[in-house]
Order: structure tokens, then sequence, then C-alpha cells
């Protein structure tokens, strides 16, 4: 964790996902791996070796016919703070501190370059959010001409990971400046490209801490939890949903517990 | 018996060699030879091995079109609207007055005949060229820190002549970016070097912090 540069205001971007909006249509995932360049296999059907940013679990209620409930959840990088604002679970095993917390926006990054595969934080991570790259990318036919040229690829032996597409934040602060205002960068000027491209909406970025952003009011909704909340990760990415069932599939409750949102309601 | 007589036989060379002293000076001596030899090859011999000089396409005459513009560097190389940086001029911006042969000057006509009349851009060599994993933006330091183009390039606005590329062997990168000294020691020669520890260096003396991972890394 590097300290804020003496110019630069301090932000923490975040995600709140709706998961009673969320289809499952897995459109996040699409618009992920064409916009951060992310390599795919010719056979995606060992989902255990598929590498991506974002992905789309399924989660079921286990009831028979009648009852039964799905109910779909995208899951990127929890972007995680940690305790304390600064120490992730991964950035804390880092030997080559290839992996660290972008204290002006509360992103943790992945420098590629810098990793030499050690798999470390793959094993801290309990979201299962970092990948491995077993092998060099290969793109089909001249796929490789159009790749984006604002995220760098990444080679065999390095793990990559969701990075709320930085390089878009580094896009709006340039134009930003070009503006003559750096620091005036909106809500409209950085969104992730899942976010965008999500067609039911379920997904919404922002600025956690600014009041004036959506994020900011959906984060303190009363249905809205986080990932194995409890373990202290700190995640920046918030779930909604009014489902109890989806609560208790999202974090390990004993039987005669209740999440959080529902526990004074039965009181 | 006849191990004694080995052992009486190889006495006598372990008496002190009256030309001892000799030796010595003759072993440092080589020693001094040999150190200088290394010296040699490391600081004048190495880098001839590790680059090699690159020709540039059309050798550009930065002095006289700065003579010709209105708006200085600024004329050719410009910010777009969403604050990226143009960088290297395409052929359609140069074809604007190099149409045709304008003047008397084998540069022009080379660029004329094998660039604009064939409609292929220039493979311009470029001094200041990063690695993929590098993010760098311009808007920040020349409107935000408000830095001279000469701040990084050095005076090549004023330059009649475009300067030696010379291109490292093994990374195909620029000499420019570890700097024309091998030692890196004093003042760079054409423009500041540009390693990470070169912008770190002035990041943390501007802003009080090196800054995060990805604000330079992609």
């Amino acid at each position: 964790m590097q300290k804020i540069p003496s110019h630069t205001k301090a932000r923490h971007y975040g995600m709140v996902i709706d998961l009673d909006k969320c289809t499952g249509c897995a459109t996040c995932m699409v618009a992920c791996y064409s916009e951060n360049n992310v390599s795919f296999r010719d056979d995606e059907s060992v989902k255990l070796l598929s590498i991506n940013w974002i992905q789309v679990y399924k989660l079921t209620n286990g009831k028979p016919f009648p009852d039964t409930e799905v109910c779909y959840l995208p899951q990127p990088c929890m972007q995680c703070d940690g305790k304390d604002f600064g120490h992730p679970p991964c950035v804390s095993v880092c030997p080559a501190v290839a992996t660290d917390f972008d204290s002006p926006t509360g992103i943790v990054s992945q420098i590629t370059t810098r990793c030499f595969g050690c798999r470390y934080c793959m094993a801290a991570c309990p979201y299962h959010s970092r990948k491995f790259n077993w092998w060099d990318p290969v793109w089909p036919a001249d796929m490789q001409n159009y790749l984006s040229p604002d995220v760098s690829p990444r080679m065999r032996g390095v793990i990559e990971k969701c990075t709320f597409c930085y390089h878009r934040f580094q896009q709006a602060r340039q134009k930003a400046y070009a503006e003559g205002n750096p620091e005036d960068i909106g809500e409209d000027d950085y969104q992730t490209a899942c976010t965008q491209a999500c067609p039911s909406g379920a997904i919404t970025f922002g600025d956690l801490d600014d009041p004036a952003h959506e994020v900011y009011k959906l984060k303190n909704n009363r249905y809205a939890f986080r990932l194995l909340e409890r373990l202290g990760t700190n995640p920046s990415v918030y779930y909604l949903s009014t489902r109890k069932w989806v609560h208790r599939a999202c974090d390990n409750y004993l039987e005669n517990e209740e999440p959080a949102a529902f526990a004074n309601k039965q009181a | 018996m006849s191990t004694q007589t080995e052992n009486t036989s190889n006495a006598p060379s372990n008496e002190p060699s009256p030309k001892k002293g000799a030796t010595g000076w003759v072993i440092f001596a080589f020693f001094v030879i040999g150190f200088g030899f290394s010296l040699l090859g490391g600081w004048v011999g190495f880098p001839k091995m590790l680059y090699t000089e690159v020709p540039h396409p059309i050798d550009f005459n930065h002095a006289l079109h700065m003579n010709l513009v209105y708006d200085g560097c600024n004329s050719c190389h410009y910010f777009r609207e969403d604050g990226s940086f143009s960088g290297s001029p395409t052929l359609n911006e140069c074809r604007d007055c190099h149409g045709f042969v304008m003047g008397i000057n084998e540069n022009e006509e080379k660029f004329v005949e094998e660039y604009v009349l064939q409609d292929k851009e220039v493979p311009w060599n470029i001094f200041s060229k990063q690695p993929d994993c590098v993010y760098f933006s311009h808007a920040p330091h020349v409107n935000g820190a408000e830095m001279d183009c000469a701040a990084c390039h050095g005076d090549i606005g004023d330059s009649e002549s475009l300067r030696s590329y010379q291109e490292n062997r093994l990374t195909g990168y620029s000499r420019d970016i570890w700097g024309w000294n091998m030692s890196r020691l004093g003042e760079p020669e054409h423009a500041p070097r540009m390693k990470m520890m070169d912008c770190v260096n002035c990041h943390v003396e501007e802003t009080d912090s090196q800054g995060s991972c990805f604000q330079c890394h992609k």
C-alpha cells in the first residue's frame, strides 16, 4: 500500500449487484472477456481451467419442484479492503508485491509482469477470484489484431484478476486533466464494462463513499450483504436480495442462525 | 627405498626461490593488465555489443518546421478531445502540406516518393517507447504538472537533424530508456532517462509519493 500522492483525492470504488434483477445471461462475462483481453481455450467445458474476471454462479434453494428457486450470482473480484483499508488477504501473502492495494481508488491491483506465479494469492483468496495462466493465450485466427491496447495481455505462469476496468478510470482521469479539472470524475465518467453491458441493470458501480453516487444509497439498503462477510475481508462488492435463502447461501450460518437482514424482522 | 629417494629429490623445490620477488611483480602486472582490459571491454565494448544503431526512415528537420507552424510543438503533437496524446503525426496530417515535393531536399523527395505517393505510414523510431505493461498519459504531466515538452524530450524541437537512435538488441527498446551513459551517473546526455526508478524519483519529489502500482502499470 503506497501513500496517496499529494494532489490526488482518495476514492473508494465499489459495486452493488442486485441478485433479484440478475437473469444469469452472462453478458457481463462476455463484455469482460472482450474488454480485458481475457484468454479462452478451445474447449471451455472444463470450468476449473477457464480464466474469467467475472463469473456467474448458479445457486438453488435445494427444494423439490414446486418450491424450486434459482438465483444467479455474478462474482467479480471483491476488491477487499481488509480490516484497516489496505490489507486484503491476497496482498498480505504476495512475496513479489505484484498485487497491492491501490489506496487512491480502493482497488486491488495486479501487475502481471511482476508476478512470478507462486499462486499464494490464489490460495489466500476466499472467493476464487484469482485465475492462473497455465498456458500462453492463443487467439483464434486474426483475433490478436483486435485486442484492446488499453489492457496488457497476460502470459503463461502469472495470476490475473478483475481490476474494476482500471484502464477506464485512467481514461476518465486523463480526460479530466485535459479539461482542466483533474478531480472531477463523475459517476458516468468511470463505469466498468460489466456494469454497462448488463441488460437488466443489475450491476451498479461507483464511489462507495460519495453520497451523490447510486452505490452509496444501495449499499446501505436493508437487504445489502457481502459474500462471507464475517471473515473480515471487507469486500467492496455488495449484493442485494430480498430472498432469505440467498443470504444463507452466501455465508456460513448455523442452523438456528438468521442472516442479519432478517434477524430483526422476526424479533 | 624408492619412495625415500623420491622424497629426497623433491626436497630442494621447497626451498625459497631466488626469483620469487620477480614472479610476484609479473603476477601483479598481469592482474593490472587484465583488469584494464576487463574495464575497457565493459565500458567500451559491451555497449557496442548490446546496442545497435537503427537508421531513421527520414532525417526529419524539426527546426525548419518550427519556423513554419503557428503553435509550436502542439501543431503536430497535440491532445485529442478525450485527453489522449496524438504522438507522431500520421501520413494524413503530413500530406496537407507534402502532397508533392515543395523544396530541393533529398529527404523530402524520399518522403513524398516512398511514403506519400505510396500511401504508406512512416515507421518512425520512437525514442521514448515503453513496454506494453506501462501506462503513461501526457495529460497529467503537461496540463496538470505544467511541464514543458523539453523537460522530458530534450531540445529536439530546435534540432536540424534527428540524433542517433540505438536499439537494445535483447529487448528492442531505445537506448534513451536506460540512458546513454552506461553507469547512469551525471546528467543525461540528450533527455531524461526513462527507467521505472526515474519516474519514481521525480514523482516522489513532486507529489510526495511514488504512486501505487496501477498508476503507471496495466
